[in-house]
């Protein structure tokens, strides 16, 4: 069916539009003039200063520590989340009762918000009446205070690449159920062990969904803000901070939303490279069964 | 996938329970770390604080909802209130999302018009556009559009947020019904709108619904946003408030643990009522920013 009126065609498609240049591509322009601007209080006062912010964030040295904590949660995620939620998928698609149910209980945390967990895991760490603590009185050990200058970025990791694995879990879950069984049954009459069918005829096959998983790792990973703005708000000594939370912080505590922007304009840039990247390192042929 | 495990298996004799005994250990030890955290807020939230400090791990001594009152009492973070505000806020979102992204997918599956690939391009970017991006531009526009203060501030900018995805979703569902019917509509002088209102819509209850459930689900559980566009307390959702409440409640862990399941609650619920409408949309939606 083809209808061609123009007064509904821009009748029923305007709001979008209108609603898409108001809060999205406008203000996106918006971002990319404010990176080059001295901007303080959300005043009225810009001036334009070309490149100085730029010039600041080489030089920010807890730009250096977000863009190290970002590097780990992105290793984090491509090793600990995808991998995880490979694993788990292989060791579930080899027995035969109860995928289901992992399924169903592996997707909680998932559903569940950054917040939530981050709450959660901010009292599990906490000193006084953390769980933590409670098993290392349990345990008869002395307490501890978790969340330190070396260890806090590595304990905000927990959350957040525990909340994913079960993501993974079923995109590799679904794509194994993809692989027809008649490919496996030539191998099996060689006496093929369940670790080589995992490493010589899955996970080569799994390779279009590898990729996949990697990019979004990747995407998720520098989208990450809540969990840690929760537990550690950066802290403490900004050892925790990613370029998301030190934006934030830039912009809506230290007032400095010029320097700010710049700062996302980095993130931008960052997921931009780190896309293309891993998309010509992983070359998409598409396999055919 | 499980026949084939099956085969396996009973080609490799002894080894073959030990095997799958420790598949199954590992499977179950993960499926515990998704479960016990859950049950943990659950059974922490009815008992007092002391008993969170001295018995962690087993059942309450008495069940007692003394928590659950208690988020009542703390006037100026009360989580009743931000509950009911998320309702609200969530809700209007995926009002407006169906609403809006509804006409223009009904334009795109079914008018002929030039330049309707362009279209196609701004919502892939848009959708990929993260919302950290635009969310200091947004923070000014919001006031330039006097908005601030209002539940529109948060409820617009994230109507726009989803509409991308939710169009693209719905256009793709669209096109691929047969469009017998609207001729037969046309042919019997239908008006258009009568067409998308009586006859499209009705087909499309599905992807309506799996829409919404997605879009609820990312709006509930948005921080960001909220806590920069709606600095007004008793208008901000439950994630904002959940955010503030480790320092507002200070030591009072049970009333903390019952504000997280209060929190959790309706997304695990909407979760097992329509489990796999959730895990499809929520690995479909991966790559929205």
């Amino acid at each position: 069916m083809n209808f061609k009126d123009k007064r509904y065609i821009v009748l029923f498609l305007s709001p979008t539009v209108i609603l898409l240049f108001a809060f999205l591509l406008y203000p996106l322009i918006q971002s990319v003039y404010y990176s080059f601007t001295d901007w303080y209080n959300f005043s009225n006062k810009k001036t334009f200063i070309g490149l100085d912010n730029y010039r600041q964030l080489v030089q920010d040295p807890v730009v250096g520590i977000a863009l190290r904590n970002t590097l780990i949660l992105i290793v984090g995620a491509i090793v600990l989340q995808a991998g995880g939620g490979l694993a788990l998928a292989l060791l579930t698609a080899s027995v035969k009762r109860g995928f289901k149910f992992f399924r169903t209980v592996y997707f909680f945390p998932i559903v569940i918000s950054g917040t939530a967990i981050g709450l959660m895991f901010s009292i599990i760490y906490n000193y006084d009446y953390g769980l933590l603590n409670a098993i290392m009185r349990a345990l008869g050990l002395p307490e501890q205070v978790w969340l330190t200058e070396h260890s806090s970025i590595y304990l905000v990791l927990i959350p957040i690449l525990w909340q994913y694995v079960g993501f993974y879990f079923v995109i590799f879950l679904t794509g194994i159920s993809k692989i027809p069984e008649d490919i496996y049954e030539s191998a099996q009459l060689d006496g093929i062990t369940g670790i080589q069918k995992a490493f010589k005829i899955t996970i080569p096959l799994l390779r279009d969904v590898i990729a996949s998983c990697l990019t979004l790792a990747t995407a998720g990973a520098l989208k990450v803000f809540d969990v840690v703005y929760i537990v550690t708000k950066g802290g403490p000594m900004n050892s925790s901070e990613l370029l998301s939370t030190y934006m934030y912080d830039k912009a809506f505590n230290g007032q400095n939303a010029g320097y700010a922007s710049t700062i996302v304009i980095a993130m931008m840039l960052l997921g931009i490279l780190i896309t293309v990247l891993l998309n010509k390192a992983v070359k998409k042929d598409t396999i055919s069964y | 996938m499980s026949t084939v495990a099956e085969n396996i298996g009973q080609r490799r004799g002894p080894g073959r329970y030990a095997g799958r005994t420790v598949v199954y250990a590992v499977l179950i030890a993960w499926a515990c770390t998704t479960i016990v955290p859950l049950l943990w807020v659950l059974l922490s939230s009815l008992k007092s604080s002391d008993e969170i400090l001295t018995n962690a791990f087993g059942l309450p001594d008495t069940f007692s909802f003394v928590n659950y009152v208690k988020l009542n009492e703390y006037g100026n973070l009360n989580i009743l209130r931000g509950f009911a505000n998320s309702l609200l806020i969530s809700g209007s979102v995926v009002l407006g999302v169906a609403f809006f992204g509804g006409l223009a997918s009904f334009v795109l599956s079914r008018f002929q018009f030039r330049g309707k690939s362009l279209f196609n391009v701004l919502f892939v970017v848009c959708m990929l556009l993260p919302q950290f991006a635009v969310i200091i531009p947004n923070f000014m526009i919001i006031k330039e559009l006097h908005l601030n203060g209002t539940y529109w501030s948060v409820i617009l900018p994230q109507i726009a947020g989803n509409l991308s995805f939710a169009i693209l979703m719905m256009t793709g569902f669209m096109a691929a019904l047969p469009g017998e019917l609207e001729e037969a509509a046309v042919v019997d002088g239908a008006s258009i709108w009568k067409i998308f209102w009586r006859i499209l819509l009705p087909l499309c209850v599905p992807i309506f619904a799996t829409v919404s459930i997605m879009i609820f689900l990312w709006s509930y559980n948005e921080l960001l946003m909220p806590l920069v566009y709606l600095p007004v307390r008793d208008m901000q959702p439950i994630s904002v408030l959940l955010s503030l409440v480790s320092n507002a409640y200070g030591t009072d862990y049970g009333a903390m643990m019952a504000a997280i399941a209060i929190s959790i609650a309706p997304l695990l619920v909407l979760y097992m009522i329509s489990q796999e409408t959730v895990i499809k949309g929520l690995t479909a939606g991966a790559v929205k920013g």
